[in-house]
């Protein structure tokens, strides 16, 4: 008898205990969250080779691979009068034929390996970039090396990049939004000003490039006085830089020209470019100001700022567009923060026969974004910023990029391990202020790339604005003619 | 090329190309390491498989769900519908009000998306590892407790969405229509790859509330789905809270698979499609063996002997050498019930389709006569290495290792599937992949497309009895 109540008993604790180990969920709220973890980073190490080139290096194991950047301080800001594409065309060039390769034997030789290397060319840096296993580093290097610093640019590869180029050019004359970025640059910033053109060339540059050309701008920006190197990976420091200092040691200085450009007045008044795109099936809007510096103390709120009105999907923005009115499959904002004030654009895909609406709401926005911010919300936009920040750590090529904006714009190396309290510490006065000082809906351009007929009377029935009249010929240019070949 | 119908446009946009990379890029097993992901796996009572994996090098964490369940599930009138699904299950369910999936989340510092395919729907929250257990919230009560709060109000505002979604991926994208008309007519009709994910315009507008419950009940089974979280976790603890999550959904009957023969052309189908393009451009494209299948890997390699590099015999004819094409690419867009092959390429102003296709077809013809050089096959092969070693840094999103944990145990019942999918590519050789080139890329069995600028269908690829 006692025995089988106590094995009764037994059960019953037994059955009690699994009870509570498979408790029922709480479901009548989101659980309670601990603190968030800290990032903790691998330190980023500094060195200098021989001839002073600095190198920036984080240590990442885990994953036997590495990737180096070559970051040179030029980019299509630099670009001659007339010569609007050079700096992009001679960064894609160095890919092809280096050192003692033709552009197919370079290709196969990276190919074989499995690598990648690449260089390509921003606004105010060139990358050369190469990414592999680091059982193939050695190999890797001398390739990167070769492309980096002995490029050939022999003549019939240029006359194929051309003739690649000018068939780009005539192709985007049927795609909305390389229309729509081309109006923007353009209505923002003017002829005058690098910010103006596109990065890739006009008709009339693209058939004047030589290779003297190349070679020119090549020897007068590609220095390491003007460069960095930046290493992430599975990597030995000690070791790599000594293969470093082989490869780039004897590489010489130059003298760098330093150019000024004047400042680019802010828009005074609200006006709309339309673009007539016929039949299009949504109108690609964009509208944009000309924003700030990467180097704007206003930072941290204007990011706060951006991300409750179009920087994350519950920004205001994708809220009305998107999940209320179901105008778009997403409408966003951001800051292009740049050396010289890059442009704040707002910016979505919608519906055609819904532009007009879809302007309005945007103004509407653009006008709430002017107020007060609710506290909930604040947090809500602060937390997102700052509490996802590890996410940009996971991999080789996002550390790199980290460390590429930590050289281009010298942030400090406690940048990232601040970032997260600089991001908690913005308070709803700096975000108001900051609306103040850069959003001013009342002054915007209005780009809308679309079908006219359709959407210029609704568009003008608004009132918010005069129209101007544009065809994809005055953004882009007469789409040019690509000789044939046999 | 291939639509996966991403919830959300931006940055996804992005993280959908890796998922394409991580779905085509096969992987070779040169390498000495083991790179085997470590993996811990149970199955709740109610049919829910859990896949765990650790990686502290960021504290963050991934909670990624699949459903085998696509758009090759869909009725008859109602293409669309399982990627239209997937859009309303971020609308809220019975525990979390319409609009605070996505807020939550955000105020926890964590992002998320989903994307539908053919054959599957997958889910993902990455967030600091401190905000697991609301990933774990917000995933059960969708999965256990969708429909009580559904309503007819927000099937229609996700409906006008992802109308939206097609207008900008699909009507206002260049070449959109190609990949919607191309499975038309290479599966027929009773095919569940006839359709294209995104579904037509008209089904779209019959979806009904009624469609989203029989389509929940029927397919959003805890049996139907797996669980992978990957990141900054504790084993123990997490076992405990997802137990605890997910104990209360309920089981419901298993899925059945479709059982579909695999379909291949016997007919050369050729077709134009005239569009608001400046370029012409020509598809090629052949039912091929489904993913995993004998001759996917060889299609793999095959695509890049064909398309891969400067040095690939296509980019290097029509490109490089005669300058008649603007840009080439070959791929194997592998599926669960069939794959599908192509070759596209764009013609250069002043150049005809017809002449490309001449060419294309040359090249296809001496790899059938000749087989790839054993060069061709290894520079493939290492490429895929190196392809596999970086699908191994991300922890989370579109292609991380949460979402490719279980991609592999979906589509072959092992989470850590690496070493086998490698183990395909190493052991092909040269005559092993043009005897699958022989086998599928038939001349007559396959669709033809000309896609021109509106009016210059003299442009369009003839064939050899109408040329000239």
């Amino acid at each position: 008898m006692n025995r089988v109540k106590s094995v009764l008993a037994f059960v019953l604790i037994l059955a009690l205990g699994s009870l509570s180990a498979i408790s029922q969920p709480n479901r009548s709220g989101p659980p309670k969250l601990g603190p968030p973890p800290a990032l903790k980073l691998a330190d980023i190490q500094h060195f200098k080779l021989s001839n002073n080139l600095p190198v920036v290096l984080m240590e990442k194991h885990g994953v036997p691979v590495f990737q180096i950047n070559l970051l040179v301080r030029t980019g299509s800001v630099n670009d001659p009068q007339g010569k609007s594409g050079l700096a992009n065309l001679t960064a894609s060039m160095m890919e092809e034929g280096a050192g003692s390769r033709t552009s197919l034997e370079l290709a196969d030789a990276i190919d074989f390996l499995g690598a990648s290397i690449s260089a390509f060319s921003g606004m105010h840096t060139t990358h050369v970039s190469a990414r592999a296993p680091v059982s193939k580093l050695d190999s890797t290097l001398a390739l990167f090396r070769d492309v980096a610093l002995r490029p050939t640019f022999p003549s019939e590869e240029l006359e194929r990049a051309r003739k690649d180029r000018l068939t780009d050019l005539a192709q985007a004359h049927s795609e909305p939004s390389a229309i729509a970025s081309a109006m923007l640059s353009k209505t923002l910033y003017g002829n005058d000003h690098p910010y103006g053109h596109t990065a890739t060339g006009d008709e009339q540059s693209l058939r004047s490039f030589t290779v003297g050309d190349l070679q020119d701008y090549y020897k007068t920006y590609f220095h390491p006085n003007n460069a960095t190197l930046i290493v992430v990976g599975d990597v030995d420091p000690k070791t790599i830089i000594a293969k470093l200092n082989d490869l780039f040691g004897n590489w010489k200085d130059g003298d760098i020209p330093t150019h000024t450009y004047s400042d680019v007045p802010q828009v005074k008044q609200r006006q709309i470019f339309l673009v007539d795109k016929p039949d299009a099936a949504q109108s690609e809007i964009r509208i944009a100001r000309i924003g700030t510096t990467r180097a704007t103390p206003d930072y941290f709120a204007l990011q706060v700022l951006n991300t409750i009105l179009g920087g994350a999907f519950t920004s205001r923005l994708n809220m009305n567009l998107r999940e209320t009115h179901g105008y778009t499959y997403g409408a966003f904002s951001g800051f292009d923060y740049r050396p010289m004030p890059g442009p704040f654009v707002a910016r979505a895909a919608v519906q055609t026969n819904v532009t007009d609406k879809s302007l309005t709401e945007f103004m509407k926005e653009l006008n709430g974004i002017m107020q007060p911010i609710p506290a909930d919300e604040l947090d809500k936009a602060k937390n997102y910023l700052a509490l996802r920040y590890p996410e940009n750590f996971q991999t080789v090529a996002q550390i790199t990029n980290q460390l590429s904006d930590m050289v281009t714009y010298n942030l400090p190396d406690n940048y990232f391990n601040n970032y997260v309290q600089r991001v908690l510490a913005v308070s709803e006065k700096d975000v108001e202020n900051a609306a103040k000082k850069y959003l001013d809906p009342s002054a915007m351009d209005i780009i809308v790339v679309g079908d006219r007929k359709v959407v210029e009377k609704g568009i003008d029935s608004l009132g918010i604005a005069p129209i101007k009249n544009f065809s994809i010929d005055d953004v882009l240019g007469k789409a040019p003619t690509v000789e044939g070949n046999k | 090329m291939k639509f996966t119908g991403d919830r959300y446009p931006g940055f996804a946009l992005r993280a959908s190309a890796v998922l394409l990379l991580a779905a085509f890029v096969p992987l070779s097993l040169c390498y000495s390491q083991n790179l085997s992901v470590k993996f811990e796996k149970f199955t709740l009572p109610n049919g829910l498989t859990v896949i765990m994996h650790e990686d502290h090098s960021v504290p963050i964490v991934s909670v990624n769900v699949w459903y085998h369940v696509g758009s090759c599930r869909e009725k008859p009138g109602r293409t669309g519908f399982a990627h239209l699904f997937e859009h309303i299950m971020f609308e809220g369910s019975q525990n979390v009000p319409p609009g605070e999936f996505d807020k939550w989340l955000e105020a926890a510092g964590g992002d998320n998306n989903g994307s539908t395919t053919t054959d599957r729907t997958n889910y993902w929250e990455n967030v600091p590892s401190n905000a697991l257990e609301l990933c774990l919230f917000l995933e059960s009560d969708r999965m256990g407790f969708l429909l009580p709060t559904m309503s007819e109000a927000r099937v229609n505002q996700q409906r006008d969405v992802v109308k939206n979604e097609k207008r900008q991926s699909f009507d206002n994208q260049l070449y959109g229509q190609a990949e919607i008309i191309i499975p038309e007519n290479l599966f027929p009709p009773d095919h569940p790859y006839h359709w294209n994910t995104i579904g037509s315009m008209e089904d779209l507008t019959a979806a009904t509330h009624d469609d989203v419950a029989d389509f929940f009940k029927k397919y959003y089974v805890p049996s139907n789905a797996s669980l992978a979280i990957a990141g900054d976790i504790d084993p123990v603890k997490t076992k405990e809270m997802v137990t605890r999550w997910f104990s209360d959904v309920p089981a419901q009957n298993p899925v059945m698979p479709l059982g579909q023969p695999p379909v291949y052309m016997t007919a050369q189908k050729r077709l134009v499609n005239e569009d608001n393009v400046e370029l012409p451009r020509l598809y090629l494209a052949w039912a091929t063996p489904a993913e995993f299948a004998p001759g996917d890997a060889e299609l793999d390699v095959l695509s890049n002997v064909l398309a891969g590099g400067k040095n690939s015999r296509l980019y290097k004819r029509l490109v490089y050498d005669m300058q008649i094409a603007q840009d080439v690419e070959a791929f194997e867009q592998s599926g669960g019930l069939a794959s599908q092959f192509y070759v596209i390429a764009t013609a250069r102003p002043g150049h005809t389709l017809t002449e490309l296709e001449s060419v294309i077809w040359e090249e296809i013809n001496k790899v059938k006569a000749d087989g790839p050089t054993k060069r061709e096959v290894d520079r493939a092969v290492n490429g895929f290495e190196s392809g596999f070693l970086d699908r191994l840094e991300a922890i989370g999103g579109f292609g991380g290792k949460a979402d490719q944990l279980n991609q592999y145990y979906t589509l072959t019942g092992s989470p850590d599937f690496f070493n086998q999918d490698l183990a395909r590519y190493k052991s092909l050789a040269p005559d092993g992949v043009q005897s699958i080139c022989q086998k599928y890329l038939r001349e007559d069995g396959c669709v033809i497309l000309s896609v021109v600028p509106k009016g210059k269908t003299d442009l369009a690829a003839q064939s050899k009895k109408e040329g000239k």
